[in-house]
C-alpha cells in the first residue's frame, strides 16, 4: 500500500523535535485524517485541535510543508513524492505539538465595541439586501485565525502591540458597514487597531479558507474610511457643508 | 494593548519554509517595472518624436508649457501617472513584496523585526493621496480620449490608422484601470453605510457594484494600460522618427 511520509513537530513551550510518521495513504485522505492515524496507531497522545472535519468549525490550522492551511481541507494526494511536514501556526505560543494559544485573538476582539443602534423613531427600520450584503460576506469568517497567523506584520514584526490583525478588521467592517450602527471606529482603527500597519500584500485573502476578500472588501474599504476622516480635508469641508448621518466616536 | 510572547519552542531554522517557485512572480515584476521605468524616463526626457499627426504620445498628453517651459513637456505632466499608479492599492502589494520583500511572498520568514511601521509614518504615510492622484486621473482620462478622438481625423477627414487603434487601446485600458480603482470604487459608493435610505442610494448602490466587478480585475487593468501606454508611445515615437510608416484607411 502506499504511503505518506509524515514529520510532525512534537514538543511544547520548552522546545521540541520533528517525528516521523508513516501513514498508509487512502484515496481523498487529508493531513487531518493521518494526523488521528498517527493518534490511533503510534502516539496517542500527539496534541491537535480539531472539532468539525468540514472547514466549518475553524479550529485545525496548522502549517503543512511551510504554508498555512486548516488540515482538514488538505489533502495528502497533493504531496506524491515529498514528506509532509506539519508544525503548528507560528504567529502564536506553543501550548503543545499543533496546538497553539490563539486567545490574543478573543483579547482583541473585546477591544472592538459591539453593535450599536439608536432606538427607532417613527415608522420601523427595514433592512433590504443592498444593506447588508457587504457584512455577509464577512460573517462566513469560522475564526480559523490563519489570516492572523500569516500576516507578517504579526507573524514577523511582532506587531501584536501595534495591529489587531486582519480577522478583527473583517469583524470592524461588518459593523462599520452595517446601516443601522451608529458608532465611529476610524479612530479606534488609527490608534490602536493600527490600520496603517497593513502594507495590504494580501496574504490573508490569498489563504482564507472562506475566500474571504479581506483586503480588497474590508481592510481597503476601511483604509479609506480612515483618510475620509483624517487624510482628506476637501472631504472633511464637504461633510461640514452637507452633514449627513452622523456617527458617534468610539471609545 | 494586549502583548503576547512567542514561545521559542519551534525555532526559525527548524521550521519549514515553502518550496514552491514564490520568486517568479516578484522576479517577473521587477524586471517589467525595472524595463518600463527606464523607457518612460527616457521617453519623457527626450521632448522629441512625440507628436505626428493626428497622434500624440500618452506621455506628453496634454502637451502643457508651450513657449515658457524649457525642459520636456513631459515632466509637467507624467507626475499624475507616476503618483496614482505609485499609491495604487494593487501596486503597492506588488511593489512591497518585489521590492521591500515586506513579505515576499506568504508566509516566508522576513528579518526586520520590530522595527517595521507599515504605511503609519513617512514616506509610506503618502499613500493616503492616493484619492488625490485619482482626481487627477480622471481629467487625464478625460483629456486621453479628447486626443484618441482626434487620432480617427485625417486633415478633416474620419479615418483609421494603426496608431488610432493604439491610441484607443491605451484610452480604454486607461479608463479601465482609473475606474476601477479601490479609491473610485469607495467614491461612487463604497463609503456609504445605507443604500436604501441615502440620497441617490440606489443608483449609487448600481454603480458600486459595477465598479466592484471592475474591480475584481484592476490587477489586469494595471498592467495591460501600463502596457498599452508604452506601445503607444514606442508606435508615435517611431512614426514621428520616420523609422515606420502608418497604414490607414481614411473614409
Amino acid at each position: 500500500m502506499e504511503e505518506a511520509i509524515l514529520r510532525v513537530f512534537r514538543g511544547d513551550s520548552n522546545g521540541g523535535e520533528e517525528r516521523i510518521y508513516r501513514v498508509p495513504l487512502k484515496p481523498g485522505m487529508v493531513v487531518l485524517d493521518a494526523i488521528h492515524y498517527i493518534q490511533a496507531h503510534y502516539d496517542a497522545d500527539l496534541a491537535v485541535r480539531w472539532n468539525c472535519k468540514a472547514a466549518r468549525c475553524g479550529s485545525c490550522s496548522a502549517e503543512v510543508n511551510g504554508r498555512p492551511r486548516l488540515m482538514c481541507k488538505t489533502r495528502l494526494d497533493e504531496f506524491r513524492g515529498t514528506d509532509v511536514r506539519v508544525y503548528p501556526l507560528k504567529t502564536f505560543p506553543l501550548i503543545k505539538d499543533l496546538v497553539t494559544d490563539v486567545s490574543w485573538n478573543y483579547q482583541v476582539a473585546r477591544q472592538i465595541p459591539p453593535f450599536t443602534h439608536k432606538e427607532p423613531e417613527g415608522k420601523p427600520f427595514i433592512v433590504h439586501q443592498v444593506d447588508v450584503e457587504r457584512a455577509q460576506e464577512f460573517h462566513k469568517c469560522i475564526e480559523c485565525f490563519l489570516c492572523q497567523n500569516v500576516c507578517h506584520v504579526l507573524r514577523d514584526h511582532e506587531g501584536q502591540s501595534a495591529y489587531f490583525g486582519p480577522r478583527s478588521m473583517v469583524k470592524i467592517a461588518s459593523l462599520e458597514m452595517h446601516p443601522k450602527d451608529v458608532l465611529d471606529r476610524t479612530g479606534l482603527l488609527r490608534e490602536k487597531g493600527g490600520i496603517a500597519y497593513c502594507n495590504i500584500t494580501k496574504c490573508c485573502e490569498d489563504l482564507c479558507p472562506e475566500e474571504i476578500h479581506i483586503t480588497d472588501n474590508a481592510i481597503i474599504p476601511l483604509k479609506e474610511r480612515v483618510a475620509d476622516k483624517y487624510y482628506d480635508p476637501l472631504r472633511a469641508l464637504l461633510r461640514s457643508l452637507a452633514p449627513s448621518r452622523r456617527r458617534e466616536e468610539s471609545t | 494593548m494586549i502583548t503576547q510572547t512567542r514561545s521559542p519552542a519551534v525555532s526559525s531554522a527548524v521550521r519549514p519554509i515553502r518550496q514552491d517557485a514564490w520568486w517568479v512572480g516578484p522576479l517577473i515584476t521587477v524586471v517589467v517595472v525595472v524595463v518600463f521605468a527606464v523607457y518612460a524616463v527616457w521617453a519623457a526626457a527626450q521632448g522629441t518624436n512625440y507628436r505626428v499627426e493626428p497622434y500624440l504620445s500618452p506621455f506628453y498628453s496634454p502637451v502643457l508649457g508651450e513657449g515658457w517651459w524649457t525642459l520636456s513637456p513631459a515632466f509637467l505632466v507624467i507626475w499624475i501617472p507616476l503618483g496614482f499608479r505609485l499609491t495604487c492599492y494593487y501596486f503597492r502589494k506588488t511593489y512591497y513584496r518585489s521590492f521591500f520583500g515586506d513579505p515576499p511572498a506568504c508566509a516566508l520568514p522576513e528579518r526586520r523585526g520590530a522595527s517595521y511601521t507599515g504605511e503609519s509614518r513617512f514616506p509610506f504615510i503618502l499613500q493616503n493621496l492616493h484619492r488625490y492622484f485619482l482626481y487627477l486621473a480622471i481629467l487625464l482620462v478625460v483629456v486621453h480620449w479628447y486626443e484618441t478622438i482626434q487620432a480617427f481625423v485625417f486633415d478633416g477627414r474620419f479615418g483609421i490608422g494603426l496608431g488610432t487603434l493604439f491610441l484607443l487601446a491605451e484610452a480604454v485600458l486607461l479608463s479601465g484601470y482609473v475606474f476601477s480603482c479601490h479609491s473610485f470604487r469607495h467614491l461612487v459608493g463604497g463609503c456609504l453605510d445605507c443604500y436604501s435610505h441615502s440620497a441617490l442610494g440606489r443608483a449609487r448602490h448600481r454603480v458600486w457594484s459595477r465598479v466592484s466587478l471592475m474591480n475584481e480585475r484592476h490587477h489586469l487593468y494595471f498592467w495591460a494600460s501600463l502596457i498599452a501606454v508604452w506601445a503607444a508611445d514606442l508606435y508615435v515615437r517611431l512614426l514621428a522618427s520616420g523609422a515606420i510608416g502608418d497604414p490607414r484607411i481614411i473614409f
